[in-house]
């Protein structure tokens, strides 16, 4: 500040700043309001899981149920993400690189599954494949179960995870247009050449962390898969229905052990998210909102 | 920066402009073909479905008082901790962008928590730290202060999944001030609050009122961190989701749609509402955001 160094004497705040007493106060804030709302629920969900010692912890996490829920949630998560990310590829490649009318639109649609709740997320395929519905029956009569089965999990997993890889991959490819591109292809790059050599490498940050993202939503995602999952122990709950179920027979141990679990690949998450933002801050998207 | 596609005057209607870039078709083809399948199809069911009870009966399933007390829920207690973000919410940012402190980028990288902490995770250990049995919930329980099984608890768990929306919002918009209008401002004679509160915000506003919207979108959907600590209790504590998946388990799909589709109808006009607000906001204080 120039103001600081012409030194006009220490009782005068430099005018672009706050004095040092406001500075204080409102950091003060921020930091209380940090540790209530999250430092401190983040670390009761550790003290509760220890509660009663590590050995009743892993007894919690090795118990058979758990080890189902952890299976389930690594199989949805294994068909979800690959499903995603190639939808996103796709639709990130067809609104970057072309100017086609109706563009915006197609990217509030696709923009759409954040603004819905997750219960109706899973609704909407209750009642897609509900007895009440027009292929419910017909399924039934087939024995083919989406509904209250694994097939369900998937198709609410993969709604509520839709924009993510998508979202992350429009403004950056956006941003580095085409002319590296059309470079390659008027050099006699194949299209997949083109996108294999040189899209690829100049996207592989920002698919990275739209790739956590979603993973990270999909492994937690809970009101969306409730509603579909039908709570069978052992078939078809998820990690964190595992949670509710537990909590609500009031095991507390057992389900902040579990959610212990699921506490970790948040930190995790975040950990990455924060070195690719630190080491590859600029081949990110400038512009990021969720 | 990327030079735009070399423009060609086309006196006729195209769908898209010419390119020698290849994989139109196919990117487009697999984003609408997975669009429609899992999106657009399956929530036209709620539309559908709704469609097929008939004004009448929709409408008494709609106005039903339980539907419209936890509507009331739902949508009063995302807006008061929309309003609670976006205060706390722009503190933070605020701290954030201009001040220097050790562990900056733990505290920043924090903000993100309720983006990655699974929402079941969040609803248990805020429930064990708010219970009158917890760290925080024992304090205030002395002072007549009941936090869970009440509205409150509501309101605290949105304001838990809604923060990282408003400071995600407003942290980039911050970092583009121009320190140049502060000093202008502050060469005219104005005071530092003056400065913040006539200069300084009056350019957030659109960034503001984004990241509100968001945060209020959130929260009135919200489900898995709020069940826990909210009680449930019909009419005092219970919220529109929550009513939703009691109605499936009762198999009552006609009253599960009609509390869907008023969820999505307030929703939507909100959103919209919000965006005419801001496209004015825009247009009078220039086009920050």
């Amino acid at each position: 500040m120039p103001s600081d160094t012409l030194a006009l004497g220490a009782g005068i705040p430099a005018p672009t700043t706050e004095a040092p007493w406001a500075r204080r106060a409102l950091m003060l804030a921020a930091f209380g309001f940090l540790a209530l709302f999250l430092a401190l629920p983040l670390a009761s969900v550790f003290t509760e899981a220890f509660r009663q010692g590590p050995a009743a912890w892993l007894a919690a996490l090795t118990e058979p149920d758990a080890l189902a829920a952890m299976r389930l949630t690594l199989t949805v998560t294994a068909i979800a993400v690959p499903a995603n990310v190639v939808f996103g590829v796709a639709a990130a490649w067809a609104i970057a690189k072309f100017e086609f009318r109706g563009k915006a639109l197609l990217i509030s649609l696709i923009d759409l599954p954040f603004s819905v709740s997750p219960v109706i997320s899973g609704l909407v395929y209750v009642l897609l494949f509900g007895s009440g519905s027009l292929i419910g029956p017909w399924l039934a009569h087939h024995g083919v179960e989406i509904l209250f089965a694994v097939p369900g999990i998937v198709l609410a997993t993969i709604f509520v995870t839709f924009p993510f890889v998508a979202r992350e991959l429009i403004p950056l490819m956006q941003d580095q247009g085409t002319t590296e591109e059309e470079a390659a292809l008027s050099l006699g790059a194949s299209g997949w050449q083109t996108f294999r050599r040189v899209t690829l490498p100049n996207i592989r940050w920002g698919l990275l962390y739209g790739v956590l993202l979603c993973t990270a939503r999909a492994m937690g995602e809970f009101g969306a898969v409730s509603v579909v999952s039908g709570h069978i122990r052992g078939e078809t709950n998820t990690m964190p229905l595992h949670v509710e179920i537990l909590y609500n027979e009031y095991n507390f141990v057992a389900a902040f052990a579990v959610a212990s679990l699921l506490a970790c690949l948040a930190l995790v998450t975040l950990t990455v998210k924060t070195l690719l933002e630190i080491r590859y801050g600029a081949a990110l998207a400038a512009t990021r909102k969720h | 920066m990327g030079t735009p596609a070399p423009a060609v005057r086309a006196p006729v209607w195209r769908f898209r402009k010419p390119g020698i870039i290849p994989g139109f078709r196919l990117a487009m083809t697999v984003t609408l073909v997975w669009l429609v399948v899992m999106i657009l199809v399956p929530l036209s069911g709620i539309f559908f479905q709704s469609a097929s009870l008939g004004w009448e009966k929709f409408a008494a399933l709609a106005m039903d008082r339980r539907t419209l007390a936890a509507l009331g829920i739902s949508f009063s207690s995302a807006f008061i901790a929309a309003l609670v973000n976006l205060v706390f919410g722009t503190l933070v940012a605020w701290v954030l962008v201009r001040y220097r402190f050790p562990g900056r980028r733990v505290v920043d990288a924090l903000v993100d928590l309720p983006f990655a902490l699974p929402t079941a995770v969040a609803g248990i250990a805020l429930t064990a730290l708010y219970a009158p049995n917890g760290w925080v919930g024992g304090l205030l329980e002395p002072l007549g202060i009941r936090i869970s099984y009440t509205q409150a608890g509501i309101v605290l768990a949105l304001i838990f999944v809604g923060l990282p929306f408003v400071v995600r919002t407003v942290q980039p918009v911050m970092e583009e001030i121009d320190k140049e209008v502060e000093e202008a401002s502050a060469t005219l004679g104005a005071g530092r609050f003056q400065t913040v509160a006539r200069v300084l915000l009056p350019s957030l506003t659109p960034a503001l009122l984004t990241g509100f919207a968001l945060a209020l979108a959130r929260g009135v959907g919200e489900y898995g961190s709020v069940i826990f600590i909210a009680g449930n209790i019909p009419y005092a504590s219970e919220i529109a989701p929550l009513l939703i998946v009691i109605r499936l388990e009762e198999f009552n799909y006609p009253a599960a749609t009609a509390i869907a589709a008023m969820m999505l109808a307030i929703s939507f006009s909100m959103l919209l509402l919000i965006n005419w607000v801001q496209a004015r906001s825009r247009k009078r204080y220039g086009h920050a955001v």
